[in-house]
């Protein structure tokens, strides 16, 4: 039973996502938010953990509902389920960390148009199995996420110093004469940011380069 | 089962819509208080904010309890409508400001720092992109700005999303917004070079200058609310 549920097909279905299948970097889904929450650290986080678990649970009730979805229909049941998600993450996040949703504002509710969520949906819970399918959406979920992290670390460090909150830049530095970057911040820097992941991606990677 | 006729499919779409709203019903008014209260708090903390309270791991609410003595409720003309705390607290402002000025509500937070008294507006504007706010601490001659706290929704990263930092924050300190025939004249947002001939003024952000402007407009409008309270004196000097 344990090697059925962690067998190789399980491992690529979850380690794809980080590397050779990454849903930000590769297929190039969910920029967007990508662009829009990673200024700073904390929001991109809570935003990667949030769709994490969105995919994650959208893809096992999906699943299970696979076969009794008639194909007329599939896309309003996805969204419905997708939306219902979506909400009770809001909600959830309004009442435990106040201070986030309102940074992540609409951001939040936008993860129902995330791309990363139908195409996981259509393209592997309506035909797998629920545990592949939770396997899957966990792994798409943080190989958006550690792209969100990556960004984001760059940006909060460049752009204003300090991670999550915390001063990490001495004061000394500043006192010589450092500033920090403005253009950092900007939703311009987040796109040039994603762009160099891809470069060192495709540097590294023969499979992904075109001919 | 045969999934293919319409009787099917329209029940299908019926049930999973019931059940996904009795869920999210459930939820919701599970969380409401906790999402209330954090409301609350939010707002509490952004009142002690503008008068520059050292908040870092402290109990809010306590903490505005004791700052914040009274609260009391006007009308335009200064006449006191209420002098119950909770119920000025619960003034919805932005529906306030749609009403005409005569029948506004207006809240007014008298706090006490260091045996002083302090009075605190509550502000509400629009900037570039969505919605500013923000609350003014005055001294007791309600002329001098003791403090600001100024928080936005949607302005530019790293340009008008400055108005919520201390830098921009504390240009105003000690700004008077009363003009030498006590008249009410707020505060001027200028760009940096250019002077407001009939009142003090601080400077703009450079990069940020409609949201700076919006600023502006949200101080005179907010308080122009209060002018007839801001001028009475009540036995401190003027």
């Amino acid at each position: 039973m344990m090697s059925k549920l962690f067998s190789n097909k399980i491992k690529e279905v979850f380690l794809g996502p980080f590397g050779k299948n990454n849903p930000v970097t590769v297929q190039v889904l969910g920029i967007c938010s990508a662009l829009a929450v990673t200024s700073k650290l904390e929001p991109a986080i809570v935003m990667g953990l949030s769709v994490t678990i969105i995919v994650a649970f959208s893809n096992v009730i999906i699943s299970l509902l696979r076969n009794t979805i008639h194909n007329r229909i599939r896309i309003i049941v996805q969204l419905v389920v997708v939306a219902a998600l979506v909400t009770v993450v809001s909600e959830f996040l309004k009442a435990f960390a106040y201070d986030v949703s309102v940074q992540l504002s609409v951001y939040i509710g936008l993860i129902i148009t995330n791309c990363i969520l139908m195409g996981r949906l259509e393209a592997f819970a309506m035909g797998n199995k629920p545990w592949e399918s939770f396997v899957d959406g966990l792994g798409n979920g943080l190989g958006y996420a550690w792209i969100l992290v990556a960004v984001a670390f760059f940006r909060e460090l460049f752009g204003s110093g300090t991670l999550l909150g915390f001063k990490v830049i001495p004061q000394a530095m500043y006192d010589a004469g450092y500033a920090n970057n403005g253009l950092m911040i900007l939703p311009p820097m987040a796109l040039i940011l994603v762009a160099c992941i891809i470069w060192i991606q495709r540097a590294r990677n023969k499979e992904l380069q075109e001919k | 089962m045969n999934t293919n006729n319409n009787g099917y499919t329209l029940i299908y779409a019926t049930v999973m819509v019931v059940i996904v709203a009795l869920m999210l019903a459930f939820v919701s008014s599970a969380l409401k208080s906790t999402q209330t209260a954090n409301v609350e708090l939010d707002k509490k903390k952004q009142i002690l904010e503008s008068m520059k309270v050292d908040i870092a791991d402290k109990d809010i609410a306590k903490l505005y309890d004791e700052i914040v003595v009274e609260a009391i409720t006007i009308n335009s003309k200064a006449e006191v409508l209420s002098t119950d705390k909770k119920a000025a607290f619960d003034i919805d402002v932005i529906k306030e400001m749609s009403k005409k000025l005569e029948d506004r509500k207006l809240p007014v937070y008298i706090a006490k720092i260091d045996g002083q008294t302090k009075y605190i507006l509550t502000l509400k504007g629009t900037g570039l992109w969505g919605p500013i706010w923000g609350y003014v601490a005055l001294n007791e001659d309600k002329n001098s700005i003791y403090g600001t706290y100024f928080s936005h929704a949607s302005e530019t990263p790293g340009l008008g999303s400055e108005i919520a930092g201390p830098e921009f924050q504390n240009r105003f300190l000690g700004k008077h917004i009363l003009n030498a025939a006590n008249e009410f004249v707020s505060i001027g947002v200028m760009k940096k070079g250019q002077t407001d001939t009939h009142r003090e003024q601080i400077d703009a952000l450079s990069g940020g200058t409609i949201t700076s402007k919006a600023v502006e407009k949200m101080l005179f409008e907010c308080m122009g609310q209060y002018k007839e309270f801001l001028k009475q004196t009540n036995g401190g000097t003027k």
